[in-house]
């Protein structure tokens, strides 16, 4: 099985993140991945995205022209990319940057206010975690246990209380991808 | 050992350092500079040197001391960094010493920008110095590649006293995979290393004896003589195009109604579009040269079955390869290219579309 994920969002946001730890984890699980982000004069406020691919088989491509998984934080991301996930595929997107949402039919799209939800649980920066959680709860692409043994290892012991409510917000994204 | 998952960037230097450079003099550029940056890190925790020198230029000229001197040396830059460069790769060459230049490409010519191209084959592979040399040139397509052909680079550059090229580019330089790394050499295998140079290169002359004394030269002003040594170094070349042609087939069958042929990451997009078109019955199988010099000419012939009834060649570049492709279809089928260039990268998804247009 191949899974091919795009997440886009603004420079900042942390979505090559969202890239990066998927990747650690699923190569934690023996699976084969890949992870290519957009690079260039990106800065805070632009664009970025990364292409996430994770497999059983050898990945040919890192270059994903067809997501089974679109992780949308804001607008632009949803118009650039939403058009080219593949039929029945996944769009999960940010309510509070998103205001005109997606029109596709043929996909299951999955969608919540994620800035205030990732201020409720502390800070708006566990945004990409709740995506993660959000990814996992829907795919189970990777497991939880990778995600939480990769980001313990991670952080390394420093501030725990960060690695607390980043798992936090992986937990709460998993409970709004399940449904 | 476990994977690690790396930049090709950062993977390439931890596998050089591995197979025993301890020296490394480079100018920044993107999208290479990870690179750089690792070695800046590292190379002191291994006792080596790392040195940002003022340009490439300088930094070519002081590989090429660190090498007449039989160390493990290497440079990296992006093309027009690379460009730069070129004039001390020919002087390397001429000279016959090994040394190690990796060139994570970017759009071109000139400035050009920083995505990811393969506008330098031209120049890595028919020449880009002066003179009559050749450098062997290797093309990874994995992170896990790119590092393994640090080591086989030092290891060929040793065998051959001439200076090899890894020719990669910017989207291996900043993509992450998983990649396994070999046990490094320890410092006694370093130093034997070494010692095994000492028939030519610059040591401490121990016993004092005159006839230890080597000089390390580019310059042979009796026509006569540099006749000699650059037809000396071209027995050389055969010998290189004899043993290290490398080439990887895939999908190749007698059903195959095309042949495709393609380099570096740009293999990996027409992998995937070749999968795809697999679901849908159609045959079509790619030969993808690992070394680009010397050339897999023969392979490419041999690989074309008796069904296919075109060659395709894609590269993030003009057509660079076409001339080398053409030479070993040698007529028997028609050859076409599509690329991209100016940094723009092709999708698996327009790939398909050109090939299925062949049907």
């Amino acid at each position: 099985m191949t899974k091919e994920l795009i997440c886009a969002g603004f420079g900042g946001q942390g979505v090559l993140t969202i890239g990066r730890f998927l990747a650690q984890a699923g190569m934690a699980e023996g699976k084969n991945v890949s992870w290519l982000p957009s690079y260039g004069p990106e800065m805070r406020g632009g664009t970025a995205n990364v292409s996430t691919v994770i497999s059983d088989e050898a990945i040919a491509s890192p270059i994903v022209s067809y997501p089974d998984i679109l992780v949308a934080l804001n607008q632009p991301s949803i118009e650039k990319f939403a058009p080219s996930i593949r039929p029945g595929g996944i769009l999960i997107y940010n309510t509070n940057m998103c205001p005109h949402g997606c029109k596709r039919d043929d996909i299951d799209i999955i969608s919540a206010p994620m800035v205030d939800i990732a201020k409720e649980i502390g800070d708006q920066m566990v945004l990409n975690m709740l995506a993660i959680g959000i990814i996992i709860g829907k795919t189970e692409i990777v497991s939880y246990a990778a995600m939480e043994k990769d980001l313990t290892q991670y952080m390394g012991g420093r501030r725990p209380e960060l690695l607390e409510m980043n798992l936090k917000a992986i937990k709460k994204g998993i409970e709004i991808g399940k449904g | 050992m476990a994977k690690i998952l790396m930049k090709g960037n950062e993977a390439v230097a931890e596998a050089a350092i591995r197979a025993g450079c301890r020296l490394y003099f480079a100018y920044p550029i993107t999208p290479q500079s990870e690179l750089i940056e690792y070695m800046a890190r590292m190379m002191p925790k291994v006792n080596g040197t790392f040195l940002q020198a003022e340009s490439e230029v300088s930094a070519i000229n002081m590989v090429y001391g660190a090498a007449g001197c039989g160390k493990r040396v290497m440079t990296s830059s992006s093309s027009p960094g690379v460009s730069l460069k070129m004039e001390g790769i020919s002087y390397i060459a001429g000279a016959q010493l090994p040394a190690v230049i990796i060139n994570v490409q970017r759009g071109g010519p000139g400035l050009g920008d920083i995505q990811p191209a393969q506008g330098d084959y031209f120049q890595a592979t028919k020449g880009g110095g002066h003179g009559d040399y050749r450098l062997i040139v290797l093309a990874p397509a994995s992170v896990q590649e790119f590092a393994d052909m640090a080591s086989e680079a030092f290891e060929l550059a040793d065998k051959y006293r001439n200076p090899v090229m890894i020719l990669a580019d910017g989207m291996l330089g900043q993509m992450m995979e998983p990649v396994e790394f070999k046990a490094p050499k320890t410092d006694e295998e370093i130093a034997e290393l070494w010692k095994q140079h000492k028939d030519w290169c610059i040591q401490p002359n121990e016993d004092g004896d005159a006839k230890h004394h080597h000089e390390i030269n580019s310059l042979e002003i009796d026509p006569l003589m540099l006749e000699k040594h650059v037809n000396k170094i071209y027995a050389k070349y055969a010998e290189i195009e004899k043993n290290e042609i490398r080439y990887e087939e895939y999908n190749i069958s007698d059903d195959n109604e095309i042949l495709c042929v393609a380099w570096g990451t740009a293999s990996r997009i027409v992998k995937s579009a070749i999968n795809e078109l697999k679901k849908a019955g159609k045959s079509i199988g790619l030969i993808r040269p690992i070394n680009v010099w010397p050339y897999p000419y023969e392979a490419v012939a041999k690989a074309i079955g008796p069904k296919v009834k075109q060659v395709y060649v894609f590269e993030l570049n003009t057509g660079q390869m076409l001339d080398d492709v053409k030479i070993g279809v040698n007529g028997k089928v028609p050859v076409k290219f599509w690329g991209k260039v100016g940094g723009v990268v092709f999708t698996p998804a327009e790939i398909q579309a050109k090939l299925e247009e062949c049907f």
